[in-house]
């Protein structure tokens, strides 16, 4: 027992003194390269968005590296796994900035996430992105956080938009993920958007993360008779939804967020859930040469269709890169400063240029799903 | 002991946990502290766990429930508090801090030791195995009752609706704190005579009971001293998070505890103690492996039973300058 | 009228899942006394199995009905030995060394065993879900206003045949005697000339089978797997098992039945929010009015 607890010192020791406090490296000093630090979730339920937005990173981390780095240093990305808990961005969030001595820090994909590391680095004066958390919460933190995508308030509105005006629908039910502080977000903003528009929501159900079974709210809502259901849940349970609906015979079309976008839609979907639509931020047959150049890019790298993630993974770390060249440094006051000042960025998903609450104004695409992929279907401008 | 030296210590420990902290904050990165903050609160929730699991033979695998009704009671308690005496102010004198937070985790440990009362009194006279499924299920009841609790922020979790989140307390000097305190009182009370009745629960409760110990009742007491810690400890663990959602308190966090405690020896509070640094300082270590990080939590109960089913320490103890046996 | 008949047809499908899945619960408790924590994991392992079997028999995601009857039985009958396997082996390995220790040892085991199957079948199979193979393609009927499926009846059929063999098994057949015998007093049994070791081995096999038939059944009828799926469904299969009296066969069929009506009506009724919560809250009634279940009977327990 005495070893025991000798073993147990000496680890204290250890730590302590892997502990001690340096200089943050990457920052003060000249050399070195900089490092961009990522924290994703690289495991856990959501691993397939963490992937997307790391190699989206990377791609836009090369690109700058291939044109000489920054200020004369090479870029570093670091991206540490928070397994999708919030508990574990904390500690990812400090590792990235006190070992790692990250410049900046990219992240999360989930609002939730990017609300505890938001704080995190609002308190420690480092500059935080996250590219895709579309909660309005995450840049009402502080001035050190920004985001580079749309928020859920304008994409809720977008698709009661596209609804009303493209789809001419007029009566709507609801079903989202109440466990889901996204689908909650999503669905708020459908609702009054679409009764602002004229429409009718004729019921509002819910489900939690994870259930397979829809059927007895299906049930319910088959019963009134919508002309479309609105789902803005992840895609690992829309799949399952669209099959007991079509089941039960609910016929119109089925529109989602962004959450829809994976592979596994259609897989666990299947003909049911094609030719339904969703909100994205970014389609994967989009025109601009910026996007396509971008998407040839993933293909030979990766082998498959670029996803939004990826896309706002690329945009986000774009973003950083270009404040820093802006800036001329990386200390933080004069990065948050250019950060705040972007203005036009020539970004993936569209130009970026951010409002006073360092939130970007940018149109979201509306996409179809078809039998191998989506496709763009109509483009709903900032309103 | 007396009194007097008694008082004396404290107050030495608090000074020296503070000169201890002021210094660790000035000369370690944040990443270390959050490090050994956390292996401090799992020293709380396994001390507690251990009180009920090992001490008393009772396997409760949901007092992640406990946890969140403490945290909850806490964030909230403190947030009121700070809003009515210092406005809106952040920069807080260590009493100013002590006002507020003592109150709120001695609130937070009451509700957690009240829902110890609602989960305990109907479930204690269960045999162990379906005493361990209830746990669960009332671990998750609890957990789906703040899910669905929009003032508290439903699924979206509590920030104490600041920007900022939750006032950022927690620190060396707190968690040393109250981790001795809570530490120093269940070693206290499973080696008094209470805990030889609760140990005589263990190993026979009918034979318990025929001698005159009323086992129900010392069960339940047993139980909501660890749902009491366990609430404590949430209190702590809000407070260095800046904002606690449900999904903190899943399943999963019941399974660490119970890691801990089997890992350190059912029955041994400081071998609870160990276990919950050991957990607490591999899980950063190995952070590479995380993806194997439940599976050789799970190989490590298994092999533990198997093998060495008294765990580190077994019922044996690290004597401390002071403690009774 | 519609809605209740089809959430009641709704409830009644997944209740049958849940009553195949309880039967090898209440078998093991009733053998061992021991939760299998793990039996969560043979279910969802059933259901992989079936996943790859039929994809390295030559299934195709486009051409579902080209399939054939014949190799989706086979099919079956894989998962159904794959687990039985699995559950032998666990058995022999996890419970088997620690049948005489304390009775929280095997319990800690079992929740350790039922961990590990999760976790590692998120690291083999990856943690998204997958589509399952269709290997009866679905076909949608609609009876006065009710939607049924080809897949519902399948599970209704399939549920009750295997419960009935089981029945069967268990009153009319020696090896039934026997697992009877051993539930009753492992000793006595002992003494009688029975191995306890052959069996509650084989308690675990048929338990296992049955959880790998819910498991392709599920497969089916959700369209898509992934490694935690045996979680809840296991946890309220459990409940069907307490629910019906532990131990008891009939009981948990019925109780399983029970709880896929119950969830469905309260999701519907009340509110989908509390669909799990309503098993929980009928596990603690049960236990807190009549813990012996609906069919059990009083054990006094002799010093």
């Amino acid at each position: 027992m005495m070893r025991g607890s000798l073993v147990l010192l000496l680890a204290c020791a250890v730590l302590l003194s892997f502990g001690c406090k340096r200089k943050r490296s990457g920052t003060e000093d000249e050399t070195g390269p900089i490092v961009i630090g990522a924290y994703l979730s690289m495991t856990g339920s959501m691993a397939t968005f963490g992937e997307s937005s790391a190699r989206g990173a990377q791609i836009a981390v090369d690109e700058a590296n291939a044109k000489g780095g920054l200020l004369g240093r090479p870029i570093e990305l670091v991206v540490l796994d928070d397994q999708g808990r919030s508990e574990e961005v904390g500690n990812a969030v400090s590792r990235l900035i006190d070992v790692n001595g990250a410049a900046a820090i990219m992240g999360e994909v989930a609002s939730t996430l990017s609300l505890v590391a938001g704080r995190i680095c609002q308190r420690r004066k480092v500059p935080m992105v996250s590219p895709s958390s579309t909660n309005t919460k995450v840049t009402q933190v502080g001035d050190y956080v920004f985001r580079a995508c749309f928020l859920d308030p304008f994409q809720g509105y977008a698709m009661a938009k596209f609804a009303r005006e493209n789809l001419k629908l007029s009566k709507v039910a609801i079903l989202k993920d109440v466990r889901n502080d996204y689908s909650v977000g999503l669905s708020k903003a459908f609702y009054e958007a679409f009764i602002k528009l004229g429409g009718q929501i004729v019921a509002q159900e819910s489900y939690s993360a994870g259930d397979t079974e829809f059927s007895a709210q299906l049930t319910k809502v088959k019963a009134l008779e919508p002309e479309g259901l609105y789902v803005p849940g992840y895609y690992t349970e829309v799949g399952g939804i669209a099959r007991q609906a079509r089941r039960l015979g609910i016929k119109g079309p089925l529109m989602g967020g962004d959450g829809w976008e994976s592979p596994e839609l259609r897989n666990i979907g299947g003909a049911d859930i094609v030719g339904s639509y969703y909100s994205n931020h970014f389609a994967s047959d989009a025109p601009s040469d910026r996007a396509q150049s971008f998407i040839k890019i993933w293909r030979d790298k990766y082998g498959t269709a670029a996803p939004a993630l990826g896309a706002l993974g690329y945009d986000g770390t774009l973003m950083i890169i270009d404040a820093i060249r802006r800036a001329n440094s990386t200390e933080p006051t004069k990065l948050r400063d250019a950060l705040a000042a972007t203005k036009d960025l020539d970004a993936v998903s569209g130009k970026v240029t951010l409002d006073p609450n360092r939130n970007p104004v940018k149109p979201a695409v509306v996409v179809r799903v078809t039998d191998d992929g989506e496709v763009f279907e109509a483009e709903i401008p900032p309103g | 002991m007396r009194w007097p030296l008694r008082i004396a210590i404290a107050v030495g420990l608090l000074i020296l946990y503070w000169g201890v902290g002021y210094v660790l904050e000035d000369n370690i990165i944040e990443y270390v502290i959050r490090i050994v903050l956390f292996c401090g609160i799992n020293a709380i929730l396994a001390a507690g766990l251990n009180l009920i699991n090992g001490t008393t033979g009772q396997f409760s695998i949901g007092h992640a429930g406990f946890m969140a009704v403490g945290a909850y009671t806490a964030a909230w308690t403190v947030m009121q508090l700070e809003l009515a005496l210092y406005g809106g102010r952040t920069d807080l004198a260590l009493y100013e801090v002590a006002i507020v937070f003592l109150p709120a985790l001695g609130l937070g440990g009451l509700m957690a030791a009240l829902a110890g009362v609602v989960v305990g009194v109907p479930s204690l006279h269960l045999r162990g195995d379906y005493l361990a499924i209830v746990t669960l299920g009332f671990g998750e009841i609890i957990r789906l009752i703040f899910n669905n609790w929009p003032a508290l922020g439903g699924a979206l979790g509590y920030s104490g609706d600041r920007p900022l989140g939750l006032s950022v307390h927690t620190n060396f000097f707190w968690v040393a704190s109250v981790a001795t305190l809570v530490i120093t009182l269940i070693a206290n009370f499973t080696y008094s005579s209470y805990g030889r009745a609760l140990e005589s629960i263990r190993d026979d409760e009918i034979a318990a009971e025929a001698a005159g110990i009323p086992t129900t009742r010392f069960k339940v007491l047993a139980f909501v001293i660890s749902a009491a810690s366990a609430g404590v400890a949430g209190g702590l663990f809000a407070h260095l998070q800046s904002s606690i959602q449900p999904n903190d308190f899943k399943f999963d966090k019941s399974i660490d505890m119970v890691v801990m405690i089997i890992l350190g020896g059912l029955g041994s509070v400081s071998g609870a103690v160990l276990g919950a640094f050991f957990v607490g300082l591999t899980l950063e270590l190995t952070r590479d492996l995380s993806e194997y990080r439940l599976i050789a939590y799970a190989l490590v109960l298994i092999l533990l039973m198997l093998f060495r089913p008294q765990g580190l320490l077994g019922t044996r103890e690290v004597r401390i300058w002071g403690a009774r046996t | 009228m519609d809605v209740f008949l089809q959430q009641l047809v709704n409830g009644l499908s997944i209740g049958s899942v849940y009553a195949l899945i309880a039967l090898g619960y209440t078998m093991v408790y009733g053998v061992l006394r021991l939760i299998n924590f793990a039996h969560s994991e043979v279910f969802m392992v059933g259901s992989y199995v079936s996943f790859f079997s039929a994809q390295w028999l030559g299934f195709d995601a486009k051409q579902p009905a080209a399939f054939g009857y014949g190799r989706a039985l086979l099919v079956l009958v894989l998962a159904m030995a794959a687990s039985a396997l699995l559950g032998v082996a666990i058995e022999r390995f996890a419970y088997r060394p620690l049948r005489h220790a304390r009775r929280m040892t095997p319990l800690i085991t079992a929740i350790g065993v039922s961990i590990l199957l999760q976790n590692l079948g998120i690291l083999i199979f990856g943690p998204n879900p997958r589509p399952f193979p269709m290997i009866i393609p679905e076909q949608r009927y609609e009876l006065g206003g009710v939607v049924v499926t080809n897949i519902k009846l399948l599970i209704f059929v399939v549920s009750a045949v295997l419960m009935v063999g089981l029945t069967y098994l268990v009153q009319k057949t020696w090896t039934g005697k026997a697992m009877r015998a051993v539930s009753t007093n492992l000793n006595a049994a002992k003494l009688m000339g029975i191995s306890p070791n052959r069996v509650i081995a084989m308690t675990f096999v048929i338990g296992s089978a049955l959880a790998a038939a819910g498991g392709i059944l599920f497969g089916l009828d959700q369209a898509k797997i992934e490694p935690l799926m045996g979680v809840l469904v296991g946890l309220k299969a459990f409940v069907a098992a307490v629910l019906g009296g532990i131990g008891n066969i009939a009981g948990a069929a019925a109780g399983g039945l029970l709880i896929g009506v119950a969830e469905q009506l309260t999701a519907g009724y009340i509110s989908a929010d509390y669909r799990d919560a309503i098993t929980f809250a009928i596990l603690i009634g049960v236990l807190l009015v009549k813990p012996e279940g609906m069919f059990g009977s009083s054990k006094i327990e002799k010093v």
